[in-house]
């Protein structure tokens, strides 16, 4: 009886100390960073884009702001993933392709000459629909974009990556396995190591397509929340085609419908107070 | 029985059979060359040159024939990926999808793949004897290396084309350039690369017909690209010709020695292969 009840304290123990060794190391949080000074945006003025003879985006007006959640709503086909692949000229690898108008971050067109597109892509990330590890290990995934970019020093990059994977609370799940292949991990791992592979290249913006469509609904929401979490220092413009999704977490929202934009605002006016027929029709669900 | 339960059955049967001959067809060959070769092998074989009245049955061995083809398919080999990875990245990175001149390239490597060797031999011997050059180490391997080079850009452009889009996509969004890309792409298609090369190395150590002008034949080894180089198929196609079982025997046992060396290095190359592939994107 003794025994087992020695038996039964020293499990309870180990539980214990299992349950605090998982608390403990709550990721440092992203606010711990200081938050940048000013507040930068992306200007999108009479953007047009055609892709053979299809004219895709239509005279497209935007404002989109730093440190706040855009949500890009609409029905498919109406050119949302278009309009964010055009933000940071991801939309060029499509071919037969023209691009009219300006996109000006930070007050620099990105269409401009002279513009150096590994420079814009670096500022503005992308997470896709699906993740997409790189066919190399954990640890070079996240190293990755910053080696590309210059860093060399194997100190700072093995701070790169426990910072970043702890930034999106991967650091605890595959500390122990960081030299392993990036695929073996399971797709909702992976879509937060695609996250923090394309934070580590330190972007002002990330643009995500659909990021958790293809994700289970904890891996989802797991995303979500770090969206949440990480527009204390990055402007982050979705697409979604979850309704409930914007709600949840968009400051800014913006319709879509045939590739024009037709109606931005902030999620509480546009959400509440809908000005145009389209709007009130999708968000009332007659189309979708 | 239901009728689809029959064919399927005659399906299984038909597989069956055709594993069997193939592996009945290596088998009788390997026994063949082993049968014919055996008695004739000895680590004289492996370690001598040829010495005087080797070719009439006397003492010696192959080795300048193994060192020969060695030489050669491993230089040609080297330039070979050399020359072809970079092709085969202009056509699927570069290039757009519906690219003319992509269209054209492959059908260009379509046909140099369908053409002969002794076409490539032929042609090489025309070159080397506008330039005044005689045979010679260097001349094989040009000829080699032209000969595998259509190999390896239609085998190594079949897995390129299967690159996932996303893949590259998520690369060029984290601000890399083309050439970074191709590095990235490099990575996920190391496999078909492997298997491209084991191809191409197979292909080319066992070419007597695109060695036979151009590399010549020695009982030396070379000591310089311009000296000319025995090769073990011409060794075997030499000794095989004579009139002399015993040298017909020898024929055999380099016939083994060349195949033992393509196992060894099939076995070598898919070991390789399969570490490579541990990080690749399903």
């Amino acid at each position: 009886m003794e025994k087992e009840k020695s038996e039964s304290s020293r499990i309870l123990q180990r539980f214990a100390f299992w349950k605090s060794s998982t608390e403990k190391p709550e990721a440092p949080l992203v606010e711990d960073e200081g938050e940048k000074s000013e507040d930068a945006v992306i200007d999108i003025e009479n953007l047009n884009v055609y892709i053979r003879e299809q004219h895709i985006l239509k005279n497209v007006n935007l404002t989109l702001h730093d440190k706040k959640i855009t949500c890009i709503i609409g029905p498919s086909g109406c050119g949302k993933t278009t309009l964010l692949r055009s933000i940071n000229r991801m939309i060029e690898t499509t071919e037969h392709l023209r691009v009219t108008g300006r996109v000006c971050v930070d007050g620099e067109d990105i269409y401009d000459r002279k513009a150096e597109i590994t420079h814009i892509r670096k500022k503005i990330g992308l997470l896709s629909q699906r993740p997409t590890p790189l066919p190399m290990s954990i640890y070079d995934n996240i190293t990755y974009g910053c080696r590309i970019h210059g860093e060399r020093n194997r100190k700072k990059l093995d701070g790169i990556v426990e910072k970043y994977l702890r930034n999106v609370n991967l650091w605890d799940e595959v500390k122990d396995r960081l030299h392993t292949p990036a695929s073996a991990l399971s797709i909702g791992q992976q879509q937060r190591l695609c996250l923090a592979r394309g934070l580590a290249v330190e972007p002002q913006f990330i643009l995500a397509d659909e990021s958790t469509s293809a994700l289970d609904p904890i891996s989802s929401k797991h995303i979500e929340d770090l969206f949440a979490k990480l527009r204390k220092r990055y402007g982050i413009i979705m697409v979604t085609h979850t309704l409930r999704q914007a709600l949840r977490i968009a400051d800014y929202v913006v319709f879509m419908y045939m590739g024009e934009v037709i109606e931005q605002g902030t999620a509480e006016e546009l959400f509440k107070n809908p000005q145009h027929e389209l709007t009130k029709q999708y968000l009332s669900g007659v189309f979708s | 029985m239901k009728s689809k339960f029959i064919v399927e059955k005659i399906f299984l049967g038909l597989m069956i059979i055709s594993v069997i001959l193939v592996f009945g067809f290596l088998g009788s060959i390997l026994i063949t060359i082993v049968r014919n070769g055996w008695p004739a092998m000895s680590w004289d074989m492996i370690t001598q040159l040829p010495g005087g009245g080797f070719y009439i049955g006397k003492e010696g061995g192959v080795l300048n024939a193994i060192v020969g083809s060695l030489y050669i398919v491993g230089a040609s080999t080297v330039l070979g990926l050399l020359i072809s990875i970079p092709i085969v990245f202009y056509i699927n990175i570069y290039l757009k999808s519906d690219s003319k001149l992509a269209s054209l390239s492959r059908l260009s490597f379509d046909v140099l793949y369908g053409i002969p060797s002794i076409v490539y031999g032929a042609f090489g011997f025309a070159i080397m004897i506008s330039l005044g050059l005689r045979t010679s180490l260097l001349g094989g391997i040009i000829v080699i290396t032209l000969l595998i080079i259509p190999i390896f850009v239609r085998s190594m452009d079949e897995v390129a084309r299967q690159l996932p889009r996303h893949l590259l996509d998520a690369t060029y969004s984290l601000g890399a350039t083309r050439y970074e890309v191709i590095k990235v792409a490099i990575r996920q298609i190391l496999p078909g690369i492997a298997t491209a090369t084991l191809l191409s190395i197979g292909r080319a150590i066992g070419d007597a017909a695109g060695v036979m002008f151009t590399a010549g034949f020695t009982d030396s080894i070379p000591t310089s690209l311009d000296q000319p180089a025995a090769t073990l198929p011409l060794a075997i196609f030499f000794q095989l010709s004579s009139p002399i079982p015993d040298v017909r025997e020898r024929a055999y046992a380099a016939a083994m020695l060349l195949t033992l060396i393509v196992l060894v290095l099939s076995i070598v190359g898919r070991m390789i292969t399969h570490r490579f592939s541990k990080n690749k994107i399903k």
